[in-house]
């Protein structure tokens, strides 16, 4: 598996696209979606919550557990897909695609924020 | 001894799958090949191949093999037919269950044997303790935990894969039997059994064979749309089928009774066996005063009851799940739980599962979720 080099990387293993005008994308990883197993459900942060960088704001539930959802950075969510609530395998068959989870107006990011060779390294 | 999970014989062949393994029962497994899902619907509409080689075999012969199994285990063994399977379990002298089994009958009277298969996680006691009953018999106990690996082939399409590489006469061949015969070359015990709620077979055979014959079956089910299936979906596969599983449905907390077995402890057979003082005051217990029963949940929601969340009902605990995943067949979360009896008919209204603090509604069904057409 290729992680897009475009990303940065959380260690609790979401993605997080580059801002545009000042919004930014949030997924879990391939790696991470591996891992889980079939995703069967999703709860995601609401339009206008407050995400906070490292914190848990969702969950996401597979055949044989369920995870924290973490934000990789903190700000106001402007978007959360609901083609994922409705059809959770996405987050399987296209995690840094169609499986997108939040879109979040970033007002603060973590300095550990890792590259697509950083986090490849590190999931490995 | 070694920390170190066991491996199959068939472990190299996992990998170069590509399979999740996990730890089970000190063994390193196939969690899954790929989606569980997939592999689920696949045992559920053409078939599956499973590792199962951690299941702990137990032979035992001698002249009195079957009546120190007899006094060793809750069941009749002296009705087990030659050649056929029974469902049974060992119970502690307080009649708390040890383990479920099941006990084939592979000699004829002249020379008995019987293979006992145990769960992994309780191989080494059930052994123990079987080996410490039948002290007193004229038996023999033997460990065959390493004599044997066992490979499942389950789904409708199993009897026709299985045909394909095999001379023994599987027509013949009931539920709950077995026949000794050569599958792909090899010689196996051909076994019509399982734990996934659909017809399929169960092979025992020397580990050195088991290689041989997963490529064999892997290859003879192609067409047929066989898949290698790891313990994920065998769990829900299981689960919609209302089997119990020890360890959740099944403790030494509870005695059959308890967990709506009772039918398995045979007080009418010939002589004493451990735990029957115990049991038969359980089972008046039970006809008195019905313990909590066993149920069936679907959930009206999304979220996945897991073992352990509390059963609620009008604000209080009422009971407790044993079992709990989504559903590939129904579509949704279910589960299996120990709920109070006035909670426990199916339909009844306001019965809930707390998740993580929220109470999620649940319609009350009679087990199993999923029953095959026949």
């Amino acid at each position: 598996m290729s992680n897009p080099q475009q990303l940065r990387y959380s260690k609790e293993h979401e993605w997080l696209s580059s801002a545009e005008d000042g919004v930014s994308t949030v997924g879990i990883t391939e790696h991470a979606a591996n891992a889980l197993g079939d995703v069967v459900y999703v709860q995601l942060p609401e339009v206008g919550d407050t995400v906070t960088a490292g914190e848990t704001c969702g969950e996401l539930e597979s055949t044989k557990s369920v995870s924290d959802l973490y934000s990789p950075v903190t700000g106001e969510v402007v978007a959360a897909n609901q083609d994922v609530v409705d059809d959770p395998s996405l987050v399987n068959s296209a995690p840094f695609e169609g499986g997108w989870l939040f879109k979040v107006k970033v007002t603060d990011e973590p300095g550990d924020l890792l590259s697509a060779d950083e986090y490849t390294d590190f999931a490995s | 001894m070694s920390n170190a999970p066991r491996l199959t014989s068939l472990d190299a062949l996992h990998r170069s799958l590509g399979a999740t393994m996990t730890d089970f029962a000190g063994w390193d497994m196939p969690l899954r090949y790929g989606s569980e899902r997939d592999e689920h619907n696949a045992v559920r509409t053409r078939a599956g191949l499973f590792d199962l080689s951690h299941m702990g075999e137990i032979t035992v012969t001698g002249p009195e093999a079957m009546k120190a199994l007899n006094y060793a285990l809750v069941g009749n063994i002296a009705t087990i037919g030659l050649g056929r399977a029974r469902y049974t379990m060992i119970c502690q002298e307080d009649g708390g269950i040890v383990d479920d089994l099941i006990v084939y009958r592979l000699g004829e009277t002249e020379a008995p044997e019987y293979l006992v298969v145990a769960n992994a996680g309780n191989a080494q006691i059930v052994l123990d303790a079987i080996t410490e009953r039948a002290a007193g018999f004229d038996a023999e106990v033997r460990d065959d935990r390493d004599a044997y690996a066992l490979i499942a082939v389950q789904g409708p399409e199993s009897p026709g894969i299985l045909k394909s590489v095999t001379d023994a006469d599987l027509d013949g061949l009931k539920y709950y039997a077995g026949l000794p015969g050569t599958v792909a070359g090899v010689p196996a015990l051909i076994a019509r059994t399982g734990y996934t709620g659909e017809d399929g077979f169960e092979l025992f055979v020397a580990p050195e064979h088991a290689e041989r014959l997963w490529r064999a079956l892997t290859e003879a089910g192609q067409d047929a749309g066989l898949v290698p299936c790891g313990l994920s979906c065998r769990d829900t596969l299981r689960l919609e089928a209302g089997m119990p599983l020890y360890g959740h449905e099944l403790t030494t907390a509870l005695t059959p009774f308890d967990a709506g077995l009772g039918r398995v402890v045979k007080f009418e057979k010939d002589g004493d066996f451990v735990g029957r003082k115990a049991l038969e005051a359980a089972a008046e217990k039970a006809e008195a005063n019905p313990p909590r029963k066993l149920v069936g949940l679907i959930a009206e929601g999304r979220r996945v009851p897991r073992a352990g969340f509390s059963v609620v009902a009008g604000g209080e605990v009422v009971g407790e799940v044993t079992s709990g995943a989504p559903s590939p067949t129904l579509g949704k979360p279910i589960a299996i739980a120990y709920v109070d009896a006035a909670h426990a008919a199916p339909g009844t209204e306001g019965v809930g599962i707390d998740i993580r603090g929220t109470h999620e509604a649940y319609e009350v069904v009679a087990l199993p979720f999923y029953k095959r057409q026949k």
